[in-house]
Order: structure tokens, then sequence, then C-alpha cells
């Protein structure tokens, strides 16, 4: 792995040898984020987002492990449980809110995270295995997400598990037996509350695996940068540590800023006021809402209003929000022009910032509207656009689009000038 | 091959959502409007801002307010409403000495065990009680209240939006169905079928405009202040209660502020020495001509 200039570990006080002889952890750690990860000179913070997700990952694990010795994972005393918590476990009110608004902390930053690699094509060759590690992540974190709301059992953790369970009713024939085999019963009860806390401690672990993986796969080629072009000499790169610990250790006082105002002074703000009113099957609350970072899914899933031939519009939206997701998977063989960042992609930026960026937003916003005009007819003209965006205007963009001419190395980007450029070596974009 | 077929799935997604788009387009056309209008969307009211000592995040608690409001809650709200996430020992923090809180606890009679027969009973409260339901279940609860069970108050701030300017709103908020207006509109011009069922009240405040709770406080005075406290009038026991309800919620509440300020400030130094020994750090590999466009 990495390039042949890394430094190489050296322990010096005798200890450390003994460990590196019989366990070389200290030499891992050097390798994968110390001086012997050698690292692109001009990244960008939108790269500080991977240490911050795995930062998140961290915090989410921690605190709901605190969490979970005072929550009782029972239909009759989890929501009383919650607010014990609230009230009487020292610092609980903390760690609670710590816990839920740590959630929206990470998904933000993954969003973010995902998006760098929109815009930077991060997800194309040789990185497509860490962009498929990553999608994988995406969805563990999103099951992760939508049990962990399931456990105070409030109203929208109640109606919300019954929406997204009842999808799987929309499969015609093995629907409905599927649906009640994941329950364990015919709506959410005891048993569905027990199953989603066990599968809830447990993803999080899964997920840290993943991204071990994905950290491995990351490092056979290393990190891209903003300018797409691949690490060419010694020049272009500066080891991890001290630079981008210093950068990331930066970015993550920012974070924890934004995250510790949310967390102390705001902290119901991006919760609903209906997971405060203890889980009620006899009374449907006015609009099921997800928690943010599921509307635009949520979107998609309900802009479909009207059967399609022989389909039925509940299974059209099923499919298409599970799509939404998958359509990922496919991206680094569906944009196969060579270059990677959008800064040199005069048309794919185009399609990028007023196309793509806007339909989100507008997804975001309407799916956490209530399902009515007009709602509905944005996010089906967004959610239009969303699909043609990755299936068909990728594609053709990418076959079509003359990208601007790259600097010839990383060096030449962040210097002006690269002295071993070899003239037109770059014409043909394709490194 | 991957991109024919992502085109052709790309199509099929977008047709059929063109589709749903077009039948939509279609019935609202016919329709002659986006969204049918109601009596609850065109009459309903957001609640009015309250201003109280704990609002936003410099927020403290008024004790005497507190304690004005409890008394309302006793009075008044506990014939019909539980609390049953405070517990009497929690009233320490309203200010009340221990013996006080005896008291308090000792005046309401909690479900029990009689120590001879071991048949249920009522005692009186402990300071470990919590403050216990009116009634003994939720059906003796919807039979003295026209078929309505009213909530347990412990979270009501934090379970309706504008939590604490909506209680104010509802209590304060009756009005007459026959000559409510709102901008110059009578409901009674705009939806003549829109009534108030038998037993229910007219509040524009309430979601469905009809709510199953009598007007709880009507008269000035209906709460005896000590002396030295506000007038007891409608508009302050209603704002007391609320700032009440709203220590009920969340009685962290201030805390939370509190610590939280000190962690900003402490977090906003450490950042600025990060950004410091970022910039240090990168010094050393600065480029000397500033990089290209
Ligand atoms: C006579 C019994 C009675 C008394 C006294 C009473 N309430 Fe209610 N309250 C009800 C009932 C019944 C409901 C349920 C109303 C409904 O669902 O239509 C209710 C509902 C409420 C609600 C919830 C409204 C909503 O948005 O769902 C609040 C808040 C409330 N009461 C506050 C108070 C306060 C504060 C007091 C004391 C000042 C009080 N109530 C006194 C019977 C009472
Ligand atoms: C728990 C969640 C995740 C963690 C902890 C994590 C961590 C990281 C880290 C530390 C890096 C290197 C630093 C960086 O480039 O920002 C990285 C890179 C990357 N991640 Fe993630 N990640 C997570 C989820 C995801 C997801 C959901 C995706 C995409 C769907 C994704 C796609 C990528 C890609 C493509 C790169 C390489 C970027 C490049 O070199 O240009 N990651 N990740």
């Amino acid at each position: 792995m990495s390039f042949p200039w890394a430094k190489h570990y050296e322990p010096v006080n005798p200890l450390m040898r003994y460990l590196d002889e019989k366990l070389p952890l200290p030499r891992l750690v050097y390798n994968a984020i110390g001086g012997g990860y050698p690292v692109p000179r001009n990244l960008n913070y939108m790269w500080n987002f991977g240490v911050l997700a795995g930062f998140c990952l961290v915090l989410q694990i921690v605190t709901g492990v605190v969490l979970a010795m005072h929550y009782a994972a029972n239909a009759g005393v989890a929501f009383s449980s919650v607010e014990h918590i609230m009230r009487d476990v020292n610092w609980g009110w903390a760690l609670r809110y710590a816990h839920a608004n740590g959630a929206s902390a990470f998904f933000a930053v993954i969003y973010l995270h995902i998006f760098r690699g929109f815009f930077y094509s991060s997800y194309k060759a040789p990185r497509e295995m860490v962009w498929l590690i990553g999608v994988v992540i995406f969805l563990l974190m999103m099951a992760t997400g939508f049990m962990g709301y399931v456990l105070p059992w409030g109203q929208m953790s109640f109606w919300g598990a019954k929406v997204i369970t009842g999808l799987f009713g929309a499969i015609p024939v093995i629907g409905e037996p599927i649906q009640i085999w994941l329950l364990g019963g015919y709506a959410p009860d005891n048993a569905a509350l027990n199953r989603f806390f066990s599968l809830h401690f447990l993803l999080p672990f899964v997920i840290a695996g993943a991204v071990i993986l994905h950290i491995w796969a990351l490092h056979i080629p290393g990190s891209s940068n903003p300018t797409g072009v691949e690490v060419k000499k010694e020049s272009d790169t500066i080891p991890f540590h001290p630079y981008y610990t210093a950068k990331d250790g930066f970015g993550l006082g920012v974070f924890l800023i934004l995250y510790c105002a949310l967390l102390f002074l705001f902290p119901n703000y991006l919760g609903h006021p209906d997971n405060y009113i203890e889980a009620n099957p006899l009374s449907t609350p006015a609009h099921i809402v997800p928690e943010w970072y599921f509307w635009p899914f949520y979107a998609i899933l309900r802009a479909f209003t009207s059967d399609f031939f022989f389909i039925p519009a509940k299974l059209m939206g099923v499919l298409a929000m599970f799509s939404a997701i998958l359509v990922w998977f496919f991206l680094p063989w569906l944009d196969k022009g060579p270059v990677r960042s959008g800064h040199y992609r005069p048309l794919f930026r185009k399609f990028f910032w007023f196309g793509l960026i806007p339909a989100m937003a507008v997804l975001f916003y309407c799916g956490g509207a209530p399902a009515e005009e007009p709602y509905v007819m944005l996010s089906q003209i967004a959610a239009t656009y969303y699909f043609l965006h990755f299936l068909v205007i990728l594609p053709i963009v990418s076959m079509i689009e003359r990208p601007e001419p790259l600097p010839y190395s990383i060096t030449e980007a962040v210097l002006g000038e690269d002295k071993a450029a070899v003239l037109g070596e770059n014409a043909t974009p394709g490194v | 091959m991957i991109r024919l077929i992502g085109i052709l799935a790309g199509l099929f997604f977008s047709v059929a959502l063109l589709w749903s788009l077009g039948n939509g387009v279609v019935a609202v056309a016919q329709q002659g409007y986006l969204k049918e209008a109601t009596a609850e969307s065109e009459f309903h009211l957001h609640p009015r801002e309250l201003d109280l000592q704990s609002n936003g995040p410099f927020g403290t608690w008024d004790l005497a307010q507190l304690q004005r409001g409890f008394q309302v809650y006793k009075e008044v709200c506990a014939a019909c409403h539980s609390l049953k996430y405070v517990a009497f020992r929690d009233l320490k923090a309203l200010g009340y000495s221990d013996a006080e809180v005896k008291a308090i606890a000792a005046g309401f009679q909690v479900p029990g065990i009689d120590a001879n027969t071991g048949e249920a009973n009522l005692r009186p409260g402990l300071p470990t009680d919590y403050f216990p339901s009116p009634y003994p279940n939720a059906t003796a609860a919807r039979a003295a209240n026209n078929n309505a069970v009213p909530p347990d108050l412990s979270l009501m701030t934090k379970a309706r939006h504008d939590g604490s300017a909506y209680v104010h709103s509802l209590l304060t908020g009756y009005r007459d169905l026959n000559t409510f207006s709102v901008g110059g509109k009578h409901v009674k011009d705009e939806f003549p079928d829109f009534s108030t069922p038998e037993g229910g009240h007219f509040n524009p405040y309430f979601a469905n405009l009809n709510i199953a709770m009598p007007p709880p406080l009507t008269t000035e005075g209906q709460v005896t202040y000590a002396p030295g406290q506000p007038k007891a009038t409608v508009d302050q026991m209603s704002t007391d209660v609320a700032a009440f309800l709203t220590w009920t919620a969340e009685p962290k509440k201030v805390k939370r502020t509190q610590v939280g300020w000190p962690v900003l400030g402490f977090l906003l130094f450490a950042t600025i020495l990060a950004w410091m020994a970022k910039n240090q750090v990168w010094a050393a590999i600065k480029p000397k001509k500033p990089r290209a466009a």
C-alpha cells in the first residue's frame, strides 16, 4: 500500500520496539493516520468529513452504550424509561440529547461526505470499492437510525415504524407475510421493539467493521484530491501527520461548536413534538414524518400517486425509494468520463449545481412537508430530475463533455508551476 | 451495457413520475384549487407569543412564577389532569422546603395497599410518589369528560409546537363560535356546516377548533395568590401555569443552557488554538507564489 516514498515506522524506545515485534499496532496506526501515510498536499475542507464521520460513529457508540444501561426495551415502560433518563439519571439529559442530536450530526456529515464524492467524482476508478463500501455504510446507517428512532416509543416512533414496515406490504403476494415476520406481529409492539433494540445495538459495530474496510480500500490508491489528478511524485504529497491531523483537528473544533450549540441550546429543534407523546396505536398523528435525514427518500416514496400500468402506486414508490439509493452503487460505471474533479468538467458542473443540488433541496423540503399540494407536485418534478440526473444525464454528459485542461500535477496546482512538467503530457485527460 | 440499462431505468421512473404529476395537475385543474379549504385550515390560530423568563438560550426560572403556576395546577387542572413524570420531591427545585413538600404530597391521595387486609386503597402521598391521576383508569376519565381523556400534562409544552405559548393561548383562547372572525370573515358565513358538538367548546387554538375541555380558568381570583404576588387575572394564571408546565416538561432546561455556554466558550478557545496550530504546521510548506487559478 501507499507510495514508495512513504516514511517507515521506526520505534525509538525499547518498549515500542518490543511491541512492534510482537504486535505491530503502532506501526498500523502510523501507516494509516500518521507520518507514514502520504496524502495529496491540496486537500480542502471537504476532505475533513470522513474523519468527522468516524468521530460521530465513536460518539454514537459511546453515548449509546451508556444510554442502554438505563433504557428499558419494553413497550410498557420504554417511554417512561426515557423520561427517567431525562430527569433522574445523572447527566442523563445530556447523554440523550447528545445521542439524538449526534445522529443528526452524523447524517449531516455523511451527506456532505457523499456530496463531496458526487462533485469530485471520487467514486471513479481506482476508488470504486471505497465508494461501494460507502454506500453499504449509508444503508446500514439508515437502518440504524430508523430503528433507533423507534426506541423511545413515542407517537412518531410507533407510526414511523408502522409506515416503514408497511412498505413491505406493497410487495405482491409475499409482502404481507414478510411484514408480519419482520414485526413479529400485525403492528409494531413489544416483539418489534425488542428486536429493533437488539439490532440498533448491533449495527453500529457492523458499521465500524465496514468503516475499517472502507479505509483499507481507500489506502490502496490513497485519497483523491480537488484536482482529481493522481499523485505522481513525492512533492505532490505530505505526510498525514502532522499536516492533516492539524487541519482535521481544526475542522473537528468547528464541528463540535455547531454540534454543542445544537445539543445544549436547541436540542429539540430537529425533533418532532409528537414524539413526546407516548405511542398510541389508536390515535394517528395528523402528519407522520420521519427524521429529517430521511426526507428526500420519503418525498420520493410519496411522489408516486397514480398506478403505472399494472404496478400499484405504492409499489412504485417503494421501488423508487430504494432505487434512489441503489443507483449510487452504479455511479462508477454510469459516469465514465476520465476526468474526476467537477472543477474541470464544465457541463457536469452545471448539472450538479443547477440540477442535482436544487432537486435534492426540494426533495428535502417536501419530504418534511404534509402530503398535499403543492408539495406533492414539487416532489414529483424534483424526483424526476433526480432519476434523470444519475441514470440519463450523467452517462450522456460523460460521453459528450469536453473537459477543461488539467494541471500537470498536484504540485503544479499548488505552486503554480512544476519544473518536471512534460509539455502536453496531460493534453489527453486521463490521469 | 450498464449505461443502457441505467438510461432505461431512469426513463421508467421519470415517466411513472410524470404520469403521477399529470394526473395530479388534471385533478387540480378540475377542482380549481390546490388544497381544499376547511374550517380548520382557514380559522386555526397560531399561538400568540408568550414572554417567559425561561425562554431562549439565556433563560432562567422565575421561582415565584413557577410556584404560582403550581398552585394553579394543584387547585384547578389537577381535578382532571395527571402529572405522572413529576415526583413531589422534584418540587424542591421550585424553592419549597422539605416540610412543605411533605405537606403538599400528603394533600394528594395515591393508590396504596391496606397493610392489614392487602386490599387496594388510597393513602396520602409521600415525597417519593409521583403526581397521581384523578381517575382510576382511562375509561373512567373518558366517562367523566365527554368521551375525551384529559392528557397527562408533564410533557405538554414539549409535545406541541410552541408548547408554552400554546398552553397560554389555549387557556385564554375560548371564543364564541357565532361571532368569531378572522380578517373580517366569520366562520359561520364561510362554513355554515361547521358546528361545535355537544359537550365541545370552540377554541381556534386547538387543532380541530373544538376541544372537549371546558374553559378551566374563567374568573379573576379563581386561585388566591399569596400577598405581594401579581393580581390573579385569567391571563396571569394562564401564563403562570404555562410557565410551570414548561418546567415540568424539562426541569433541566436552565441547567442545560448554563452548562452549554461554558462548553461553547471552551470549544471556541480550543478551536482558535487549533486554527493557530494548523497555520503554524502548514507554514512550513506554504507555497511562495500564490497558486494559479
Ligand atoms: C374538567 C376537566 C378539566 C380541567 C379542570 C382541565 N382540563 Fe385540560 N383537558 C381536559 C380534557 C377533557 C382535555 C382533552 C380535550 C380534547 O382532547 O378535546 C384537556 C386537554 C388539555 C390540553 C391539551 C390540548 C391539546 O392540544 O391536546 C391542555 C394543554 C390542557 N388540557 C391544559 C389544562 C390546564 C393547564 C388546566 C388547568 C388550568 C386544565 N387543562 C384543566 C379536561 C380538563
Ligand atoms: C460511518 C461512515 C463513514 C466513515 C466513518 C467514513 C470515513 C472515511 C474517511 C476517514 C475517509 C478519508 C477522508 C476523506 O476523504 O474524507 C473516507 C473517504 C471516502 N469516503 Fe467515506 N466514510 C463513511 C461513509 C461513507 C459513505 C456513506 C460514502 C458514500 C456513499 C463514502 C464515500 C467515500 C469516498 C468515495 C472516499 C474517498 C474520497 C477521496 O479520496 O476523494 N463514505 N471515508
